[in-house]
C-alpha cells in the first residue's frame, strides 16, 4: 500500500505546472459560482407565492401564514434530506410515512407509560430519552430494511413496500389503534405553536450566528483555494453571494417576528408574565418555531454528511456507478444499510415533530408522508436515475410541495382538487427537470 | 533489447522471464466457474519486476475473468495468489491494493457524476485533521498528476461524464499510477484511444517499465504487443494455451496460439494446448 499523507497537504510551494489555473472567468453570473438549478427553484417558488397571494386575497404573503408554512413544512423538509441519499444510490424508501406512524406511536406511549413514572412530570429526561427511544427505533428499523435490500438482495421497491404494510401495522398494534396523548410540555415544544417559538431576542441571535457563518464559510473556502493557488472568485463576487444569503436570513428573521401573538392571547400571556400591556397594544412575537430550527439544523448536517464526509461521497459514486465503486473498494452494502438506517432515524425525528404539534400519536399519522418526502426531493432537483441531488434542493422542493397544499387551502380548493393539482406539478416538475439536464448538462 | 539479453541466456526454458528472481506476482492454477461454467480454468501465469506479460485471447478466453481475480473483483474458486513469493489472500479490491495493484479496467470504471479529483481519490480520499474531505488538497494532487499524463486537461470541476474518452481514460490511468502501484494490471488501455494518445500509453508503459512496475497488459492488438510485451499468456476457452518470450515466437505463431490453441515449439505448453 502506497504511503498517503493523510489529511497532510503537499507542500503549498508545490506549483502545478501544465495545467495552470485559467484566470479569466466566463461571464459576470459564471463568476459568481451559483447553482443555477437552485436559482432556478427559487424563482419557481416566488412565483407560487406571488401568484398565490393573488388569487388568495392577498392572505398568502403574511406573516401568520409564512410562519404556519414554515411549521408545515418542517416534518417532510426532515425527511426528505435522507430521501435524497436513497434515491442518489438508486433506491427507493417507501416505508417512511409508516416508520413515521410507528416511531411516532411508540414515543407516545414510551413516554407516557414508562418516562413520565419513572422520572415524574415534565422531567427534563423524559423529553430527551423519547427522543432517544424513536430515533434509535426509527435506525432500526431502517437498517433492518436496508440489510434485506444489501445483503438479501431484495429490491428496496419490494422491500420497503412491504414495510408501508408493516410498519403500519406495527403503529395499530402499539395501542391497539388507541390516540395516546403528549404528556411532556417540553417534548410538545417541538411542534411549534406560541410555546415552541423562540420570541423576536433569540431569533435575531440565530440570525446573527447564521450571518456569522456565512461570512466564515466564505473566507475559509477563499483561504483554501489560496493555500494551492488555486483560480479564486473575484471579491465583487464573493460579497454578492455572501450578502444575498445575508439578506435572505435577515428577511426571513423580519417575517418570523412580525407574526405576534393575537390581541386575546398576548394578554393572556402578559398576566402570566407579569408585563404591563402599554396602552397601544402588546406585541409579543413568535420568531423561529422550534422545529423550523429542527429542521434547519438537520439540513446542515445532511449537507455536510453529503458533501463534506467519505460516506456522502461514496453514496454519490455509488449512484454514478455502482461497479466503480465497488472495483474502488468501496463496501456498497454497508453504506446501502447506513443510508436506510439514516432515513429510519430522520423519519422518527419527522415523528416527533408532527405529533409533538398534534399533541398526540395516531396509528394514521404520516400517512401519504413518503409520497410528499419522495416528491420534495424529485421536485428538488433529486435524479431518480441516481447519482445527482442535493440536500438544499430537497427542503426547497418541500417548501414548495407545502406551499402548494397550503395556497390551495387559503383559496378554498377541495382536498381531491388539491391532490390532483399537487399530481400534475410533480410530473411537470420532473419534465422541466428533465428537459435541464438534456440541455446543459 | 529482448533479443541483446537471448542471445546471452540461450539455456533459458521456454516461456520463462529474462529477469532473474522472485516472480512479482505467480498465479497458480486459478479457477473460477459461473454456473457450471468454467470462466478460468488452473490457469497459472507469473510477472517479474520490470516486466510485460501480455494476456491474449479470444473475447470469452478467460483473460479479463483472470485479472478481476487479480484485482480482487472476482475471488477464485481455487488456485494460490503469490505476491514475492508469498501466498496472499485477495477477497476483495480492498486487499489487492493493499498490495500494491493497481488496475485501469476496460470500462474505466469512473463514477460518471463526480469530478476527476473524487475519481482519482475513490476509496482512499484525502481527509483533513477533522475527518472531513480535503477536497482542494485532491483537487491539487489531481493537477499535479494530470499535468504529468495529460498537459492539456483543464476540466478539473466538471463531472467526468462531460469529458472526453481519452480524458477519461487518462482519469483512469492516474488513478492507477498516482499511488504508487508495483503491480499494474491494463485491460485494453487504449480501445477508447486515437493513435497519438495510443502511443503516449506506449510510452507511459516503458517509463513505468523502467521504474521496476510489473504489468499485466490485456490487448487486442497483437502489433502493440510485440511492441510493449516481454512475454505472452495465451488463453483459449478459460484454459491456458503457453506462455513465449516475444523474441522466441513469431506473431503468426501467436495467432496459432490464440485461433487454434496450437503451441510453437518456442513456447511454453499449458493445459489448454490441443
Amino acid at each position: 500500500m502506497s504511503d498517503i499523507p493523510a489529511g497532510g497537504p503537499p507542500p503549498a510551494k508545490q506549483t502545478v505546472p501544465a495545467s495552470a489555473p485559467q484566470t479569466a472567468p466566463v461571464s459576470r453570473l459564471g463568476a459568481l459560482e451559483v447553482d443555477m438549478r437552485f436559482l432556478g427553484m427559487v424563482g419557481a417558488l416566488a412565483i407560487i407565492w406571488i401568484v398565490f397571494d393573488f388569487l388568495a386575497d392577498h392572505t398568502f404573503l403574511t406573516p401568520r401564514n409564512l410562519w404556519n408554512l414554515s411549521v408545515q413544512t418542517a416534518s417532510i423538509a426532515v425527511m426528505s434530506t435522507g430521501m435524497v441519499l436513497v434515491i442518489v444510490m438508486r433506491h427507493i424508501d417507501l416505508s417512511v410515512g409508516s416508520i413515521l406512524g410507528v416511531t411516532g406511536m411508540v414515543m407516545a406511549v414510551f413516554q407516557a407509560s414508562y418516562l413520565m413514572p419513572a422520572f415524574g412530570f415534565n422531567h427534563p429526561a423524559v423529553w430527551m430519552l423519547t427522543l432517544v427511544v424513536g430515533i434509535a427505533l426509527g435506525a432500526s428499523i431502517g437498517a433492518l430494511q436496508g440489510f434485506i435490500i444489501a445483503y438479501l438482495g431484495v429490491p428496496a421497491f419490494i422491500v420497503t413496500l412491504g414495510g408501508l404494510l408493516v410498519w403500519r401495522g406495527a403503529a395499530w398494534a402499539v395501542a391497539e389503534g388507541k390516540t395516546i396523548p403528549l404528556t411532556d410540555d417540553h417534548f410538545k415544544l417541538l411542534g411549534g405553536g406560541a410555546d415552541g417559538s423562540i420570541g423576536a431576542g433569540w431569533s435575531w441571535m440565530v440570525c446573527t450566528l447564521a450571518i456569522l457563518a456565512i461570512v466564515f464559510a466564505t473566507v475559509r473556502a477563499r483561504q483554501q483555494r489560496k493555500r494551492f493557488r488555486f483560480p479564486l472568485k473575484p471579491v465583487w463576487a464573493e460579497f454578492v453571494t455572501a450578502g444575498f444569503a445575508s439578506l435572505a436570513v435577515i428577511a426571513a428573521t423580519l417575517v418570523m417576528n412580525a407574526y405576534t401573538l393575537p390581541a386575546a392571547l398576548a394578554r393572556r400571556y402578559a398576566e402570566a408574565h407579569g408585563i404591563e400591556v402599554p396602552a397601544d397594544g402588546l406585541f409579543i412575537s413568535f420568531g423561529y418555531a422550534v422545529p423550523v430550527l429542527v429542521a434547519l439544523a438537520v439540513g446542515i448536517v445532511m449537507t455536510f454528511i453529503t458533501t463534506r464526509t467519505r460516506f456522502g461521497r461514496y453514496v454519490f459514486a455509488i449512484g454514478g456507478n455502482p461497479e466503480a465503486a465497488e472495483l474502488a473498494g468501496i463496501n456498497t452494502r454497508r453504506i446501502t444499510v447506513q443510508v436506510f438506517a439514516l432515513m429510519g432515524g430522520l423519519a422518527a425525528i419527522g415523528a416527533a415533530i408532527s405529533t409533538a404539534r398534534l399533541n398526540s400519536a395516531t396509528n394514521a399519522q404520516g400517512t401519504l408522508d413518503e409520497l410528499y418526502v419522495i416528491a420534495a426531493a424529485v421536485i428538488g432537483g433529486t435524479s431518480l436515475s441516481g447519482g445527482a441531488g442535493t440536500v438544499a434542493g430537497a427542503m426547497l422542493g418541500a417548501l414548495v410541495m407545502q406551499s402548494l397544499q397550503s395556497g390551495m387551502v387559503l383559496m378554498r380548493v377541495d382536498t381531491p382538487y388539491q391532490n390532483i393539482v399537487v399530481g400534475m406539478v410533480l410530473v411537470f416538475a420532473v419534465f422541466i427537470d428533465t428537459v435541464y439536464r438534456k440541455r446543459f448538462k | 533489447m529482448q533479443q541483446q539479453t537471448m542471445t546471452g541466456t540461450p539455456a533459458l526454458a521456454p516461456g520463462a522471464s529474462t529477469i532473474p528472481g522472485t516472480p512479482l506476482v505467480e498465479m497458480r492454477d486459478i479457477s473460477i466457474a459461473f454456473g457450471g461454467i468454467h470462466a478460468v480454468d488452473r490457469v497459472s501465469v507469473d510477472l517479474m519486476p520490470g516486466e510485460v506479460v501480455a494476456l491474449l485471447g479470444h473475447n470469452g478466453a478467460g483473460k479479463s475473468t483472470l485479472i478481476k481475480i487479480l484485482a480482487g473483483a472476482y475471488k477464485a474458486d481455487g488456485g494460490e495468489i503469490r505476491i514475492k513469493g508469498e501466498t496472499v489472500p485477495i477477497a476483495n479490491p480492498r486487499d489487492a491494493k493493499r498490495y500494491g495493484i493497481e488496475t485501469i479496467y476496460q470500462t474505466l470504471a469512473l463514477a460518471d457524476n463526480v469530478d476527476a479529483a473524487a475519481n482519482l481519490f475513490l476509496g482512499r480520499e484525502l481527509v483533513t485533521p477533522w475527518g472531513t474531505l480535503d477536497d482542494v488538497a485532491m483537487e491539487a494532487a489531481t493537477r499535479e498528476v494530470m499535468g504529468r499524463l495529460n498537459p492539456n486537461f483543464r476540466k478539473f470541476k466538471e463531472p467526468v461524464r462531460g469529458l472526453s474518452g481519452g480524458q477519461r481514460q487518462s482519469v483512469a490511468i492516474a488513478r492507477a499510477i498516482h499511488f504508487n502501484a508495483r503491480i499494474l494490471i491494463m485491460d485494453e488501455p487504449t480501445a477508447a484511444l486515437g493513435p497519438q494518445e495510443t502511443a503516449q500509453v506506449g510510452e507511459l508503459v516503458k517509463q513505468l517499465k523502467a521504474e521496476g512496475i510489473g504489468i499485466f497488459l490485456i490487448s487486442h492488438d497483437i502489433h502493440d504487443v510485440f511492441d510493449l510485451a516481454d512475454r505472452v499468456s495465451v488463453m483459449k476457452n478459460g484454459k491456458l494455451v503457453g506462455t513465449a518470450r516475444t523474441g522466441d515466437v513469431t506473431q503468426d505463431e501467436v495467432l496459432g496460439m490464440i485461433i487454434l490453441g496450437k503451441c510453437p515449439p518456442g513456447a511454453r505448453p499449458g493445459p489448454g494446448a490441443s
